[in-house]
């Protein structure tokens, strides 16, 4: 009988240690205005998942402050700091951990006060996952618009909102259905694509971790049953391999390991790569572990790589997959949040780090700023703490960007000041100008590495002044010898490119290296249209419309329109005064 | 490699997922414990290349152990390129001297022991001056005199966000004045797994490799990765007395308060700090899998025998301002 207790015992143990190694680890944030609750939820939430320890209770039953209007201060269970105690409002960032028996949970806790924009998007930039909190008996409030704008710009793509305070409406369905719908409706402009309602009291624990019995006509999952199941994992690509160098490892002059956090992508012995920013060759000759060599990596996996041949590679160097390049690019545009109290401002000196790569930087130009309550977009020549805005980014050496959308390892960065040290702002690329080759073999004047010293598209711009452009003009040739006189006579580096009959790709190469040499391209070709231009951006090429047959003959009227239509293009690609050279060498 | 053995197997992809995007790799994969391993090698590395003077204050404690060995693996098949440093109150338990001398030596790391002789020479003892300016003096002075004195800009720390509220709210770089004190409403924000090494240079930074670990997982990562551990959190028969409601182990007859016998209690530390201040747990866990089996029943949280934590109502959040880890 002993045995078989003893072995039964020890049976379940090593279920449960097997078990727990297998559980999955959801992050999620949590988001709140001031007095909706949130502290009182999550100290709920730990509390009937039983993950607060006994004398943390009773260090909150002893505690001189309650400010539940309950029998017991959930919130108290979480506001970590005096001041925060003091105050009653949460004032920083704070993290939880708990367990359940189907997965694990990091919260970062974050405060809903207007002033702390920054570390609502702190807490969000490391989440899959936020709660936001909707006071039922105010329904959705500016700060509402804001916690889920955040939330999508961090890019979360699972949002539950928490309808709190049910008790005090009443439990009725006519209030959840109202604010759900306006909840959806925001999640929908803002482009959310996984959104769940749930109808809660944190104070009574109503569809906390049990479902409530005073909301019979609800039947969807409680919080805490949604949060076991969401399905969260994001799809990688295993073949965009993005490896940034963290730390070279040479125990002796035979070993030189290249060690980093696996952003993107799967690695095998024997897989080829290739080296930025220096673009040579390379493959994969082990993968070296303390417990003995992988037969693959994926990320984000923190490995070590040893390499075929010597090339030249140390920290802040990526090594890629050859059949998909990020964009190598010192200019960007970004979406910004800035952090300090001292504004951004337009050339202000900054030092940016991404991936483990640090560059001077500045920005060069704020598209707009964004209304956070009402999502408009705003004009601004500087940008406060808290402030969001679109920006241009230029630094000093290049840097290898995927879109934020894409990457959010390889799409982020965080903006310090090299005079205080503070971290100022957080940014997520939007996209390079120089968009990058999808190949090697593809290497082109306009999407060349542009290595220190190197001439850059700016420069020609300066000189030109006006930015590249490429106007597909179908089958007229004359219109197109016309219109490049036209251009040139008013200052531009015209060209006109006869293309009848070129096959795309040779045609498409050959603009690309016209585009890249700062010149504005008149092109006649039937076929071609702008996305056979894949590395220029879509604003710089300018199509013809196709005349119908059945109009042809008023071809003279349609030409008059059709001039003036690529003289107002043109005219866009004029630099205006602002973008002169101004502070140009770091 | 015991961990990632514990993989999920291939099976368990979502099949409408694995069918329509195979070959994909999906997030979340790797298992929780193999996840965070990867995130602190990350920081392990992040702080080694972006530092000048690197140091991992070593207390020889299982958190320490775990923070060890993820520091072996991430320099992998080099050696751990920065020292490690104690700090000896002189009031620690044998064993963990014992075992800090000789495990370092087997794994071949640098360590560096650091007391405050001048308090010592005068007496300082926890009875004497309170554990608060005790701790202020042996621990806290001894560590700030000991950072300065090697010239350490970064102090790798084992500390976790779940042991202590005012702990949640630590960065994972922990930004010190030129006093070496914490500023906690004054933190730099820190965004993905960006972080902002820039100091001044009188200034530095405690950094958290086990930032987001918990208890638990400390534990099953001691058993996966088969780390050796102090003995003393074994629990085992040791000569003890209960002395305001907690146990505390005897060495010497010295220890005894007028009043006090010794008895003979199985027992085992859930936490390794000073021998006057740190209590024992009655258990029978003697083996690591019993030790987790009983964290899973315990309702009481590690640091609940640290009289540290408990003379004021957030103690350790004025600890912390002052520089202690």
């Amino acid at each position: 009988m002993l045995t078989f207790a003893a072995s039964k015992r020890s049976e379940s143990l090593a279920a449960f240690l097997d078990g727990d190694l297998r559980k999955d680890l959801l992050r999620f944030t949590t988001a709140g205005s001031v007095d909706d609750g949130k502290s009182t939820l999550i100290g709920r939430l730990l509390h009937d998942a039983k993950a607060v320890y006994e004398d943390h209770v009773a260090s909150v039953q002893k505690s001189k402050i309650n400010r539940s209007g309950g029998a017991f201060d959930f919130s108290l269970l979480t506001d970590g700091l005096r001041a925060e105690r003091e105050q009653g409002i949460t004032i920083d960032v704070a993290y939880r951990y708990f367990s359940t028996s189907r997965r694990k949970f990091i919260i970062a806790d974050t405060p809903g006060h207007e002033q702390y924009t920054r570390n609502m998007a702190t807490g969000a930039s490391t989440a899959d996952l936020a709660i936001i909190l909707v006071d039922a008996t105010k329904g959705l409030l500016t700060q509402t618009n804001r916690h889920a704008y955040i939330a999508s710009l961090l890019g979360i793509r699972s949002v539950v909102a928490a309808i709190n305070k049910m008790d005090l409406v009443g439990y009725r369905e006519d209030v959840f259905i109202r604010l759900q719908r306006d909840f959806l409706a925001l999640a929908a402009q803002l482009g959310i694509p996984l959104v769940e309602c749930i109808p809660i009291s944190a104070l009574a624990g109503d569809n906390i971790v049990s479902a409530s019995e005073n909301m019979p006509w609800y039947s969807g999952p409680t919080l805490l049953g949604h949060l076991e199941t969401v399905e969260f994992r994001q799809i990688r690509s295993l073949d965009r391999v993005r490896f940034p160098i963290q730390y070279v490892i040479r125990p002796d002059s035979h070993f030189r390991g290249f060690a980093g956090q696996l952003a993107s992508g799967s690695l095998r012995p024997g897989d080829a790569l290739v080296a930025l920013p220096s673009h040579q060759e390379t493959r994969v000759k082990r993968i070296v572990g303390f417990d003995g060599d992988r037969e693959q990596a994926f990320a984000p996996q923190s490995i070590a790589v040893q390499l075929e041949n010597e090339i030249d590679l140390s920290r802040g160097d990526m090594l890629v997959s050859p059949s998909s390049l990020p964009a190598v690019s010192r200019n960007f545009s970004a979406a910004v949040v800035w952090l300090h109290v001292d504004p951004l401002w337009i050339e202000k000196p900054l030092l940016l780090k991404q991936t483990t790569r640090s560059v001077k930087a500045c920005v060069r130009r704020i598209l707009h700023r964004v209304n956070v309550n009402s999502f408009e977009h705003e004009p601004a020549e500087r940008l406060e703490m808290n402030g969001i805005a679109e920006v241009e980014v230029e630094t000093s050496q290049p840097l290898f960007l995927d879109a934020y959308t894409t990457s959010r390892a390889t799409g982020s960065f965080i903006l310090i000041d090299p005079f205080s040290n503070a971290t100022v702002g957080a940014g997520m690329v939007r996209e390079t100008f120089v968009a990058d080759t999808t190949s090697l073999e593809e290497r082109n004047p306009a999407t060349r590495v542009a290595a220190p010293g190197d001439l850059t598209a700016q420069e020609r711009h300066l000189r030109h002044g006006h930015k590249p452009g490429i106007l597909l003009l179908g089958d007229r040739l004359s219109l197109a010898k016309s219109l490049e006189r036209a251009l040139f006579q008013g200052g531009f580096e015209s060209v006109v490119v006869d293309g009848s009959g070129v096959a795309s790709p040779v045609l498409a190469g050959f603009l690309t290296a016209l585009y890249a040499a700062g010149l504005v391209v008149l092109c006649t070709n039937t076929t071609l249209a702008p996305e056979d231009l894949p590395e220029l951006p879509l604003e710089d090429i300018f199509k013809a419309t196709e005349i119908p047959a059945a109009v042809k003959q008023d071809a003279e009227t349609n030409g008059a329109q059709l001039i003036q239509d690529t003289l107002s293009f043109a005219g866009k690609l004029r630099l205006s005064p602002e973008h002169k050279p101004a502070g140009k060498e770091f | 490699m015991t961990v990632r053995a514990l993989r999920l197997p291939e099976e368990t992809l979502i099949p409408e997922l694995s069918e329509t995007f195979f070959p994909t790799a999906l997030e979340g994969r790797l298992g929780d414990l193999a996840t965070l391993e990867d995130e602190s090698i990350f920081i392990l590395r992040e702080a080694a290349a972006e530092f000048s003077r690197p140091v991992m204050l070593y207390s020889v404690g299982k958190d320490s152990s775990v923070m060890l060995r993820l520091a072996q693996k991430a320099f992998y098949p080099g050696k751990i390129p920065f020292p490690l440093l104690h700090i000896d109150t002189s009031y620690k338990f044998p064993e963990m001297i014992e075992f800090r001398d000789s495990y370092t030596r087997e794994i071949g790391a640098e360590l560096i022991v650091h007391q405050n002789r001048e308090a010592l020479a005068r007496g300082a003892n926890p009875f004497a001056l309170g554990t608060q300016r005790c701790c202020g003096l042996l621990k806290t002075k001894a560590l700030l005199d000991a950072l300065s004195a090697g010239g350490f800009n970064a102090a790798f720390g084992g500390a976790r966000r779940d042991e202590e509220k005012s702990r949640a709210k630590e960065r994972i770089y922990s930004f010190r004045d030129s006093q070496g004190q914490w500023d906690p409403k004054n933190q730099r924000p820190e965004l993905w797994n960006l972080f902002n090494s820039r100091i001044e240079r009188s200034e530095s930074i405690r950094v958290f490799p086990l930032s987001n670990w918990t208890e638990l997982d400390v534990w099953l990562y001691i058993h996966a990765e088969k780390i050796p551990i102090v003995p003393l959190y074994y629990a085992r028969e040791r000569q003890a007395v209960v002395r305001n409601r907690t146990i505390v182990l005897i060495y010497s007859r010295d220890e005894l308060l007028p009043g006090e016998k010794v008895q003979w209690i199985k027992c085992r530390m859930r936490s390794l700090g000073c021998i006057p201040c740190t209590g024992a747990i009655r258990s029978e866990a003697d083996t690591v899998p019993k030790i987790i089996e009983e964290m899973i029943s315990f309702r009481r949280s590690e640091r609940e025998n640290r009289a540290i934590d408990h003379d004021e109502e957030g103690s350790m959040e004025l600890k912390k301002r002052e520089g202690y880890f």
